[in-house]
């Protein structure tokens, strides 16, 4: 058990260090998968007989340089590439090869370019956090199969698939140049992004077994920060990312129940990571365009600056929605938070009038969300019977069981029940 | 007139080729022999299998953005696997050719007719 731990450790700190460096010599994401794979499994066998080496890495570099030799020598020869370089780089030049992919000063490089592939558009968006999460965090498939709720086998089909796609497809392993550079790195952060939603999606489960993605987001937004210092909107993410974290004592009481931002125990706010994520905040604001992030992070941080619910900024916050939804060419959900932002700055009526005109999207029609908006607000306005409607109506849409809860001791406040009501 | 054989089979029936080398000649014989037919009779203008759609890629445009998923256009129970290109007097002779494509075992062959196109300028 001890071993196993000790292994998983190992794992999450050089499976990246492992890794990429055979995907440079091997030239294939999948063989040098499979490589690493061996080599950990062989670890478990070989210390559980003599014990723990003095050195874990260098043993694992080693068997994992050897098993990379012996993969090439048993590759059938009918693989043509494979028997070409075969010929050209005997085990001795392939092992001084590895030598040289194994040097540190390569780890940098290797990180962005292993980000990069892993976050590649063309890969299923299950299959871009799957694999993040493995090659790039070290998470084993046991530990990512957990966190997302599936089988480990199928969690397996999935890598094994992304991975000869990668190989087969010819997606290159290597940092996007500038002209693509923009676009790519996108794709990287909004993988990084479902991982951290993921995660505070997930207040249930036992925290025990269950890798926290929130922390795993968290720490592949520092990493690409510290390999992309210059993106505003990584800075912005890390600084969004940070934010929300920050309230996550505070987001669920001691049963279990969701509180709402305005009744949050403020104190329970995690001030060292606000306090990391203000500079950042400013410095995502910095970039041009100006990054949806970095916007997101600025609301997030009025929030957090607010000493109480009653003296947050919404002005403010309505001013930064403004440029957000024209940045997103109207997105529903942004629009959708744009409208509350406007009521709370004391335009209720008209940030009523703006929920009406989402009643029609398409992207809010099964939600909860435009309902529950609608019924917070109406609720403001002491229309309360309209208000116990809305209500109704966002229970029946409402599929978390923690937010479910939640409305029904909304519409009980109001003196309703779920059930349908009488009065006209 | 130019046709284009486009070659459908079920891939996951068909499953991976085979790693042993006689296995794999062995699968390979009956499109080197078909090929070979085709180029003797001198109707041949191309050709190529495809890797499996596992390994595609789709790029739609949405508004004005250019959106990358994996997978292909459409999942179907069979799947273009690869495709010739023919020289043939008539659609009767295109088909006969058809016919004896080793696709035709498990699959099926579309036989499309190019698109005359006049020459530019």
């Amino acid at each position: 058990m001890d071993l196993n731990r000790a292994i998983d450790g190992l794992h999450r700190a050089h499976h990246r260090a492992l890794v990429a460096p055979l995907i440079r010599i091997l030239g294939g994401f999948e063989a040098a998968e499979d490589v690493v794979q061996d080599t950990f499994a062989k670890a478990l066998e070989v210390w559980g007989r003599e014990g723990l080496p003095e050195v874990p890495l260098a043993w694992l570099r080693r068997t994992a340089r050897n098993g990379a030799i012996d993969r090439y020598r048993r590759q059938g020869r009918w693989r043509q590439k494979a028997a070409q370089i075969a010929a050209e780089a005997p085990a001795q030049v392939m092992a001084r090869a590895l030598d040289d992919a194994f040097e540190d000063a390569h780890l940098a490089d290797d990180a962005l370019r292993l980000i990069f592939t892993c976050c590649h558009p063309a890969l299923a968006p299950e299959a871009q956090i799957g694999l993040t999460l493995r090659t790039v965090c070290g998470l084993t498939s046991e530990q990512v199969a957990r966190a997302f709720l599936v089988q480990r086998t199928t969690l397996q089909q999935r890598l094994v698939r992304a991975q000869r796609k990668i190989d087969q497809a010819g997606i290159r392993y290597e940092v996007p140049g500038p002209e693509q550079l923009e676009p790519r790195l996108a794709a990287v952060l909004h993988t990084v992004y479902l991982v951290f939603t993921e995660g505070y999606a997930a207040t249930d489960g036992d925290t025990l077994l269950r890798v926290d993605l929130c922390d795993e987001a968290i720490r592949l937004a520092r990493l690409v920060s510290g390999l992309l210092p210059e993106r505003a909107e990584v800075q912005g993410l890390l600084a969004l990312m940070l934010l929300h974290h920050a309230r996550r004592a505070a987001r669920v009481d001691d049963a279990g129940e969701l509180v709402l931002l305005a009744d949050q125990d403020r104190g329970r706010w995690d001030r060292a990571l606000i306090a990391e994520a203000l500079p950042l905040v400013e410095a995502g604001l910095r970039g041009r365009p100006t990054a949806t992030y970095a916007i997101e992070a600025a609301i997030a941080a009025l929030h957090a600056r607010a000493p109480s619910a009653a003296d947050t900024d919404w002005m403010q916050i309505a001013a930064l929605y403004a440029v957000l939804e024209r940045q997103t060419g109207g997105n529903p959900v942004v629009r959708l938070n744009a409208a509350v932002a406007v009521a709370m700055a004391g335009g209720l009526d008209a940030g009523l009038a703006r929920l009406e005109a989402l009643a029609g999207e398409p992207a809010l029609a099964t939600s909860h969300r435009l309902p529950a908006a609608r019924a917070e607000l109406l609720r403001r306005a002491g229309r309360l019977t309209d208000a116990r409607a809305a209500f109704r109506e966002a229970l029946a849409r409402v599929n978390n069981p923690v937010e479910a809860r939640h409305l029904a001791r909304r519409l009980a406040a109001l003196g309703g029940h779920a059930a349908e009501e009488r009065e006209k | 007139m130019q046709y284009m054989f486009l070659l459908y089979d079920n891939e996951a029936a068909a499953g991976d080729a085979p790693q042993d080398e006689a296995a794999f000649e062995a699968m390979m014989a009956p499109w080197v022999a078909y090929t070979h037919a085709l180029v003797e009779a001198g109707v041949m203008r191309g050709g190529e299998a495809l890797m499996p759609t596992s390994t595609a890629t789709t790029l739609t445009r949405a508004g004005g953005a250019l959106v990358t998923t994996d997978g292909p256009f459409a999942e179907t129970a069979e799947q273009l696997g690869g495709f010739y290109l023919v020289e043939c007097a008539s659609l009767e002779e295109a088909l006969k050719w058809a016919a004896l494509c080793p696709a035709m075992e498990t699959g099926r062959v579309e036989v499309r007719p190019i698109m005359p196109t006049d020459p530019p300028g």
